[in-house]
């Protein structure tokens, strides 16, 4: 039996303010517990909430780069639930007048467009942590995320697979990395998803009991808890089961869903207008000015670098997919004009050594301009290629401008007609075998040679002068 | 109208409170009795009324972005119950 899968996402993203979402707490991630808190944040009787004015206008910024359409009114309400994580027992959310609604983000998978419905954006806070105490078996709370500005993105079940469901993810992070409202480190908990997932056969119109699987931190653990809640479906199905609607927890450790209580399940939020809060309105001034001054959004860029640079669509997709490699990129470009060649290096050695050294791009010793000269000191013959991978590496470890590293190091190419003369010369006169071997016609003979030279001048000769001098003695 | 005791022990469980029988016959007599008198409001023609939705018909109250010194940690926990390493002790939480 053939089946499709139904997939809706909750994305919540944490909002990049300097201040909490209804005080002047400080939002900095890390802090000891507890010290970024007050009355408002830990819930305090009779203390009272007053919006963070940057916080509605990311919402919009990102409610605008995601098509929707803005609320002119707007208004926040109580969801109300038991959790001590949650020190007044509710939590700040929006119901019925959301900031945002109907829009739509474009995936691609395999080649194939698709858009995603955007049913809302709304504003709410963050809750506390738990942190389960080894000891006592009870849980210490640290209230310094409670009160963290968050948007919650609800899309259309327009989902049909995990592929999709991650290239959906990654446009939004992309979307809201270019916009700067949220930093989206998922390490850190700034980004998270909700699944809600079901199955139908194919060919059936109506949808198939949902459950939904809470607080996914990472692609891996995104595709593979889809992945795992698929089967499982199938299976119940095939198996005459029924589905229950319930919300489950994903295991990234042992790799399986499991459900929790269902006593938990009976959502009964009983929302209600905030009274503590006023209502929210927006002018046309105030959304048309947010929309025109919107940054490029990746879509844009990366068309841009297709067209203007002549870069290939893979690598404009890559590099276009994070805006802090894109800024990278084009910073290398204001030194130097071969874009290839730079996009080469960041989806080459750069993502790599980045992941060896799990290090963040902000956190990359040298500049976007070093990158730059590097490749312009091979494009210019002062370096070879092999060379610059070693120079790539020391710029990683100590900061220093190629230029340096290559003169402290006496890295630099030799292309003086002489010096290579002198080095084919003498590795012709130790390989006899080679040259009776290219006489017999084994072209592969001059690629020994060269690479013997190179061994010799210890990657530093030209290798195209090395080529041609090793061609004109051997035919002589 | 009548509440049912069903109802009632779902509007307990909300919250986080428990009866025993006795109690729940009389709270479904006081509950039964606080519902009528909220529903004497479907009496009224609202036909031509906007819907509520603040009554305090203010709008756009913001603050700045701007980091304020937080609160003295030990003020913050003194009033807990319990507390460890600077944070709230609670009971084991079951999932």
């Amino acid at each position: 039996m053939d089946y499709e899968v139904v997939i809706g996402l909750e994305v919540h993203a944490e909002l990049a303010t300097k201040t909490k979402i209804y005080c002047g707490c400080s939002t900095e991630f890390g802090g000891d517990p507890n010290t970024h808190c007050c009355p408002v944040c830990t819930g305090m009787p009779g203390a009272l909430p007053v919006l963070n004015k940057k916080v509605v206008e990311y919402a919009v910024k990102a409610g605008l780069a995601m098509n929707c359409e803005i609320a002119r009114d707007s208004k926040q309400d109580r969801k109300n639930y038991f959790y001590p994580d949650l020190p007044k027992a509710y939590q700040i959310s929006q119901f019925d007048m959301p900031l945002c609604e109907n829009g739509h983000v474009e995936i691609e998978v395999d080649g194939q467009k698709k858009n995603i419905g955007i049913t809302r954006i709304h504003i709410e806070e963050d809750a506390g942590k738990l942190n389960h105490d080894q000891y006592g078996g009870g849980a210490l709370v640290d209230l310094n995320r409670a009160c963290v500005p968050l948007i919650e993105i609800v899309s259309e079940p327009d989902i049909r697979s995990a592929e999709e469901a991650k290239a959906y993810v990654e446009k939004l992070k992309s979307i809201l990395e270019y916009l700067e409202v949220s930093d989206c480190k998922m390490q850190e908990g700034s980004l998270r998803a909700d699944v809600n997932l079901s199955i139908r056969k194919k060919g059936e119109t109506k949808f198939g009991t949902r459950t939904e699987t809470k607080n996914l931190n990472s692609f891996r653990s995104i595709v593979r808890a889809i992945e795992f809640e698929i089967e499982r479906q199938i299976e119940a199905v095939e198996n005459g089961e029924e589905i229950y609607q319930e919300t489950r927890r994903w295991d990234d450790d042992r790799g399986i869903g499991y459900a929790m209580r269902t006593k938990e399940n009976a959502d009964d939020y009983r929302y209600f207008p905030e009274p503590d809060l006023s209502l929210i309105k927006l002018s046309e001034d105030y959304i048309n000015n947010l929309k025109d001054n919107l940054p490029e959004m990746p879509d844009s860029r990366k068309a841009r670098y297709v067209s203007e640079l002549g870069l290939p669509e893979y690598d404009a997709t890559i590099i276009t997919a994070s805006k802090k490699m894109a800024d990278f990129f084009e910073g290398a470009l204001t030194v130097c004009s071969n874009a290839k060649s730079i996009s080469n290096w960041l989806m080459g050695d750069f993502t790599r050594l980045l992941g060896e050294k799990e290090m963040e791009i902000e956190n990359v010793p040298f500049s976007a301009q070093d990158l730059g000269e590097l490749v312009n000191l091979i494009d210019s013959g002062k370096i070879s290629s092999a060379i610059a991978k070693k120079v790539f590496e020391e710029m990683f470890e100590s900061g220093k401008q190629p230029k340096v590293i290559v003169e402290e190091k006496g890295l630099v190419q030799i292309s003086d007609e002489g010096a290579i003369k002198e080095i084919v010369l003498k590795v012709l006169e130790n390989n006899p075998q080679s040259i009776a071997d290219f006489k017999a016609g084994k072209d592969k003979a001059l690629g020994f040679l060269v690479g013997q030279a190179m061994k010799e001048s210890r990657g530093k000769a030209n290798p195209q002068m090395l080529n041609k001098m090793f061609l004109e003695e051997l035919n002589k | 109208m009548n509440i049912t005791k069903e109802q009632l022990k779902h509007i307990a469980n909300l919250s986080n409170l428990s009866f025993n029988d006795e109690e729940l016959e009389k709270y479904l007599v006081d509950m039964t009795g606080i519902v009528d008198f909220v529903n004497q409001l479907n009496e009224i023609n609202t036909d031509d009324v906007e819907i509520t939705t603040s009554i305090l018909g203010e709008y756009n109250i913001f603050r700045e972005d701007e980091i304020k010194e937080s609160f003295d940690r030990e003020l913050l926990i003194q009033n807990a119950p319990d507390s460890q390493d600077g944070m709230f002790k609670i009971p084991r939480v079951i999932e």
